[in-house]
């Protein structure tokens, strides 16, 4: 019998398959289609303080292997999200659920963190300073070490939950960016969020998103996903929660191989909805093929 | 919702650029005129929404312009040839309003999903009335096919090639009891100023994953932000802010 379950920030997964953030709401979308209690854990959809109607459409551009998305953190506001959101999550879900959080200042950072730390299903913080669809917030945080450091800091002293920073790979030494995280008191890292990109249209000769740029993701970008998450567990001693282009369970333990503890799903979700599902589905074979007993083994096996 | 396997029985060019493939497979999540399926196209990573126009048991048509590769890859398929559909999405039409004598009102491509419709609505003992726009005689599909269910219909062509000439609004008979409509955008809004009455419009907009899960179709409405895949396509005239 194959051991799937590893141990993220203190507490244990039955799985390492975690769907990404914005690619699976808040959970009950999907709990229509499948039990999702088989996932390990998952990521709700991006919160801020307040509600967001997000960016004009159209908000999505197809690529080869991939997807860019220039939704804008469309959400509900936090307020909303643990009045009712967390309580339809709660019906279908009864597991500790990751929270992520994304804010345009320090404050709305604490604010939000501090109001879902309270919540008794929110297992994780992920901090989001990677969003590269909004002004002055997200990703304009995430690139800047200093400021990382200074919201990871202040989330830190007002939450009691290990809090997980997502970071952007749109920065010129990710390392740097993963050590002021752990400087700052960070529990863990989850990498990569998507790449900046953009498609024009030929037909209209313009831009096919409204916004633009958006952010890519999609199988495309798991090279580039494997290699930060190499460097960056070669640098850092906490945990690293790796993500982009995941679509199977080879790729999973590939992930894994490289310094993963667990592993985000995030664009393969959108093209099939039981995506995560049949990667758990498949683990356990995959697992035999390649003469793995205990998942956990392989974190960071190919150092 | 289910995520199916479909097998191509017939695929035949109907109008210009206009392709009609019928397919075999479980069609049990389809259950409301309106809803549309997602095709899934080898070598392209997102999933293709295509509008019903027909369902009988295990047998589903679908009427489409090749607007792009992965139209223009399910037009050149050969039947036997199977395609991932997850079908049953979207809330589809609501019958209920109908009337006695609803108006159907197409443009293009939104001639297709408004003939499962018309099929349901004369089932239900209703007597539709359809009003369908072209641009030109070449491009003109389905006339026979509503006829042929008992609805009265009337044929425009932009050129006046065929039928009336004109737009489908300069077509609109004064009388009738509730509108469904499904069209090009310019259409649905020359139709939302031109009626007085209330009436549900089917939109189409640029989707990631057609189930409601990545937002990338929302749009706000009267009722705040909806998502065109999951909480449309069909919406009531009230709930539109145009």
């Amino acid at each position: 019998m194959e051991d799937l379950r590893v141990n993220l920030c203190g507490i244990e997964l039955d799985n390492p398959v975690i769907p990404a953030s914005g690619t699976f709401g808040y959970g009950y979308e999907f709990a229509e289609l499948y039990d999702i209690n088989v996932l390990g854990t998952f990521s709700f959809k991006g919160t801020t303080r307040e509600p967001r109607y997000g960016n004009p459409l159209p908000r999505i551009a197809e690529c080869t292997a991939g997807i860019i998305n220039s939704i804008g953190l469309q959400n509900p506001g936090v307020e909303k999200v643990v009045a009712e959101e967390l309580l339809k999550l709660k019906k279908c879900f009864n597991k500790p659920v990751i929270a992520n959080v994304s804010g345009f200042s320090v404050e709305d950072y604490v604010y939000s963190c501090g109001k879902l730390d309270r919540e008794p299903q929110v297992g994780w913080l992920e901090v989001n300073v990677s969003c590269p669809n909004v002004h002055g917030g997200g990703m304009s945080l995430g690139t800047d070490a200093n400021k990382v450091s200074e919201i990871v800091k202040a989330v830190k002293k007002v939450v009691k939950k290990p809090v997980i920073v997502k970071l952007t790979p749109n920065v010129t030494d990710i390392v740097a960016i993963a050590k002021a995280c752990e400087d700052a008191g960070a529990d863990g890292i989850c990498l990569i969020n998507t790449l900046t990109g953009m498609r024009i249209d030929l037909k209209t000769k313009r831009p096919v998103i409204a916004n633009k740029i958006g952010g890519f993701s999609g199988p495309a970008v798991f090279p580039v996903a494997m290699r930060m998450v190499w460097q960056v567990t070669d640098a850092v001693r906490i945990p690293v929660v790796g993500c982009g282009g995941v679509s199977s369970a080879e790729d999973v333990i590939e992930m894994m191989l490289a310094g993963a503890t667990a592993v985000e799903v995030g664009a393969a979700n959108l093209v099939n909805p039981f995506a995560c599902r049949d990667i758990i589905e498949d683990l356990p074979e995959t697992m035999r093929k390649y003469g793995i007993a205990r998942l956990r083994d392989v974190i960071g096996g190919a150092k | 919702m289910k995520d199916v396997i479909f097998t191509v029985i017939s695929n035949k060019k109907i109008a210009n650029g206009v392709f009609k493939t019928e397919l075999s497979g479980d069609t049990s999540a389809i259950k409301k005129p309106g809803q549309f399926v997602n095709f899934a196209i080898e070598g392209l990573y997102l999933r293709r929404p295509i509008s019903v126009c027909d369902v009988a048991d295990g047998r589903l048509t679908i009427i489409y312009k090749t607007v792009g590769k992965g139209t223009a890859k399910m037009a050149e398929a050969s039947p036997g040839e199977a395609f991932k559909v997850l079908t049953g999405l979207g809330n589809g039409y609501d019958l209920e309003k109908a009337g006695e004598k609803p108006l159907l009102i197409g443009g293009g491509v939104g001639v297709p999903p408004l003939y499962y419709l018309a099929k349901e609505l004369v089932k239900k003992g209703a007597k539709p009335v359809a009003v369908l726009g072209f641009n030109s005689v070449a491009d003109v599909f389905y006339e026979e096919e509503y006829k042929k269910l008992g609805c009265e219909t009337v044929v425009t062509t932009v050129d006046g090639s065929y039928g009336h000439k004109g737009f489908v609004t300069d077509a609109l008979p004064q009388e009738y009891t509730h509108f469904y409509t499904c069209g090009p955008l310019p259409m649905l809004k020359a139709v939302f100023r031109q009626t007085k009455t209330g009436g549900q419009f089917s939109l189409e907009e640029r989707m990631g994953c057609g189930f409601g899960a990545c937002m990338g179709c929302s749009m706000m409405t009267a009722n705040g932000a909806k998502r065109v895949c999951k909480d449309g396509p069909v919406f009531e005239k009230s709930e539109l802010l145009w």
